[in-house]
């Protein structure tokens, strides 16, 4: 389903180096340096307020990092905007469900395949010929999708009605529609339950292995986040403290001080 | 019992996108479409094509302008009658300019005068949202409309200030002017009405709606998945703009027939326009119809439909009535039914599919 691209997997597909953001006077993220390998799914974990979210919004350019530099796909970058971000390949999901409410589920999905459509705006007046051609062409990626994350029958229902497993089912499905190589999840599973949780990890996995999409996820539930994730990078106070496997990072001793804590 | 789509199975995506995929729903269109061709300029009376069906295609096709921005987009905008404006005065311009020119070319051609000019005041929607937008575009009416008095090279110098329509020949039928009948001009009106609406219908149901609505529910979402914002806006502004513009064009060369048009053009107008926005349903097409007629169809019917059917009420008192009737109308739908008219209209439908069973 995506085009062919120039990283091979297990190179490095993007890479954080040294990057720091400051509001004002608070530093959100310091010093941070890791990279995301081509085909893996890393995690991002730490406490709340540890600069996880700001590290996304860096990568995806809404943010822009004071000093370091992130590079994807072999191109480096101190400031971008989102819009280059997302031509370039990469997606986002929302820690709180940021769909378009009054729209249809397909509606937002189909949104999500808006920089791959290029009709101008005077075929768009007449809705015939290349511009129906080219909604009819894009539909059909979407329905794929559709498919895939099995949503089939809330296709025609405003989101704002859906309960909110399917919402965020549906944010992953408008990500997934920008064709991306690299798929920022932040908190997918938040406020699920154990059901949904093992619904979005099956569908999670399934992206990563069958379109090779490469996920970078920032998650609460330590269970999901040591099955599912090839490596993970923990933050705290905007500082990295450990990076490596989950066993490692489970092991290491200032993870389990400040974030997973001692069994007694 | 008539309205079922049982048995109309889509096998094309074709068919399931189209804007009107129920059968019954696309023969009603043809029905409306067919009265409003065929039968209204033989049946109805020339009091009734110019001060009823003129001024309801005229407001119509304002509020799908102000429903492109405001319901479509997110963008509150009190500027409407000043866009209008522009039209109305750009029109003015244009066929002193080029006399020989089909007066509808220009109607259209104002209109992108008009797009040009909202496009400039629609600038800072970037930065701010919300109230502080609409000041914003409160700016441009106070200021468009200090233009109209102002600066006489827009009302050719003439003593009056006022816009004076000349005849315009189209096919030799004369379009604008005194000699051209309520017949005539509501033609013209319905023919624009209709081809732009279609063009509005487009729109939003493609691409660019889709960026228009998702810039209006979560601006933030949409600008990491790529929309750039300030085009979108911009975009919004300017067809917007377009529509107002012909609509205010329409509303001088073709109903009003000339006169003091700067009064016409003032905030009033844009309160109007957004009332008929909100009580027909923001984001809804069909909404700005229903609030066009809703607002300004029926104070007319009202005042003369009343003495008309046997009430005995004088000129002043009709009118009177007719103010608290409309008010009390507008309140007690906004109770009903905060969403609108379209809104009303939808939940109607779905229940007429499964009458007589309740779902």
């Amino acid at each position: 389903m995506r085009a062919p691209d120039a990283v091979a997997a297990g190179d490095t597909l993007l890479a954080v180096d040294n990057v720091s953001l400051r509001f004002g006077g608070v530093k959100a993220i310091s010093d941070v340096s890791f990279d995301i390998r081509k085909g893996e799914i890393r995690a991002i974990i730490g406490p709340n307020g540890a600069g996880k979210t700001s590290m996304l919004n860096c990568i995806n350019g809404f943010y822009h990092p004071q000093e370091g530099r992130i590079t994807f796909k072999g191109e480096t970058r101190r400031r971008m905007r989102p819009y280059v971000a997302a031509s370039q390949g990469i997606a986002r999901t929302f820690q709180n469900v940021a769909l378009f409410k009054g729209m249809s589920t397909l509606d937002n999905i189909m949104a999500g395949r808006t920089l791959k459509m290029n009709r101008g705006f005077f075929w768009q007046l007449l809705r015939y010929g290349p511009a129906m051609a080219e909604e009819i062409a894009h539909r059909k990626v979407v329905e794929e999708i559709i498919d895939f994350l099995q949503i089939e029958h809330i296709r025609k229902v405003p989101v704002g009605k859906l309960p909110y497993g399917l919402q965020k089912r549906v944010e992953l499905a408008r990500a997934l529609a920008m064709e991306p190589e690299l798929l920022l999840l932040d908190e997918p599973m938040a406020g699920m339950n154990l059901e949904e949780k093992e619904d979005m990890c099956r569908f999670i996995l399934d992206v990563n292995q069958q379109y090779g999409t490469t996920i970078a996820l920032i998650e609460h539930d330590m269970g999901v986040v040591m099955d599912l994730s090839d490596r993970v990078v923990v933050l705290e106070y905007g500082r990295k403290i450990a990076d490596g496997t989950p066993d490692e990072v489970k092991r290491d001793p200032r993870v389990i001080d400040a974030y997973l804590g001692v069994a007694h | 019992m008539f309205y079922r789509e049982t048995g109309q199975f889509k096998t094309t995506y074709q068919a399931d996108m189209a804007v009107f995929p129920i059968r019954q729903d696309r023969i009603g269109l043809a029905f409306i479409l067919l009265v409003a061709f065929a039968v209204i300029p033989f049946v109805g009376s020339d009091f009734f094509i110019s001060s009823v069906m003129i001024p309801f295609l005229v407001f119509s096709l304002a509020a799908i302008g102000l429903n492109i921005l405001t319901g479509y987009t997110g963008l509150i905008s009190l500027g409407t009658a000043a866009f209008m404006g522009v039209g109305a005065y750009s029109c003015y311009k244009l066929t002193t300019f080029f006399p020989g020119i089909n007066i509808i070319v220009l109607i259209l051609a104002s209109g992108l005068v008009s797009a040009a000019i909202g496009v400039l005041f629609g600038l800072p929607s970037l930065r701010i949202k919300g109230f502080y937008l609409a000041v914003a575009t409160l700016a441009a009416q106070f200021f468009l409309q200090w233009c109209f008095v102002r600066v006489p090279w827009l009302f050719n110098y003439n003593a009056s200030g006022a816009i004076e329509v000349p005849q315009r020949l189209v096919f030799g039928v004369p379009v604008t002017g005194a000699l051209a009948t309520p017949e005539t001009r509501y033609f013209v009106c319905l023919a624009l009405v209709v081809v732009l609406t279609w063009f509005a219908s487009n729109l939003v149901h493609g691409r660019i709606g889709r960026s228009w609505m998702a810039v209006r529910d979560m601006d933030i979402a949409a600008e990491l998945m790529g929309i750039r914002l300030l085009n979108t806006k911009l975009l919004a502004f300017a067809v917007s703009s377009f529509y107002c513009g012909v609509a205010g064009a329409m509303m001088i060369f073709l109903w009003y027939g000339g006169g003091e048009a700067a009064d016409v053009f003032s905030i009033r107008l844009s309160f109007n326009i957004l009332f008929m926005v909100i009580i027909g349903g923001l984001g809804s097409l069909l909404g700005s119809f229903f609030g066009a007629a809703f607002l300004a169809s029926l104070p007319t019917i009202m005042k003369f439909g009343l003495p008309a059917i046997g009430v005995p009420l004088s000129g002043a008192t009709a009118e009177h009535v007719t103010f608290m009737l409309v008010g009390a109308l507008i309140i007690l739908f906004l109770i009903v039914e905060p969403h609108g008219l379209a809104r009303l209209w939808q939940i109607g439908k779905q229940k007429l599919r499964t009458w007589p069973f309740p779902y």
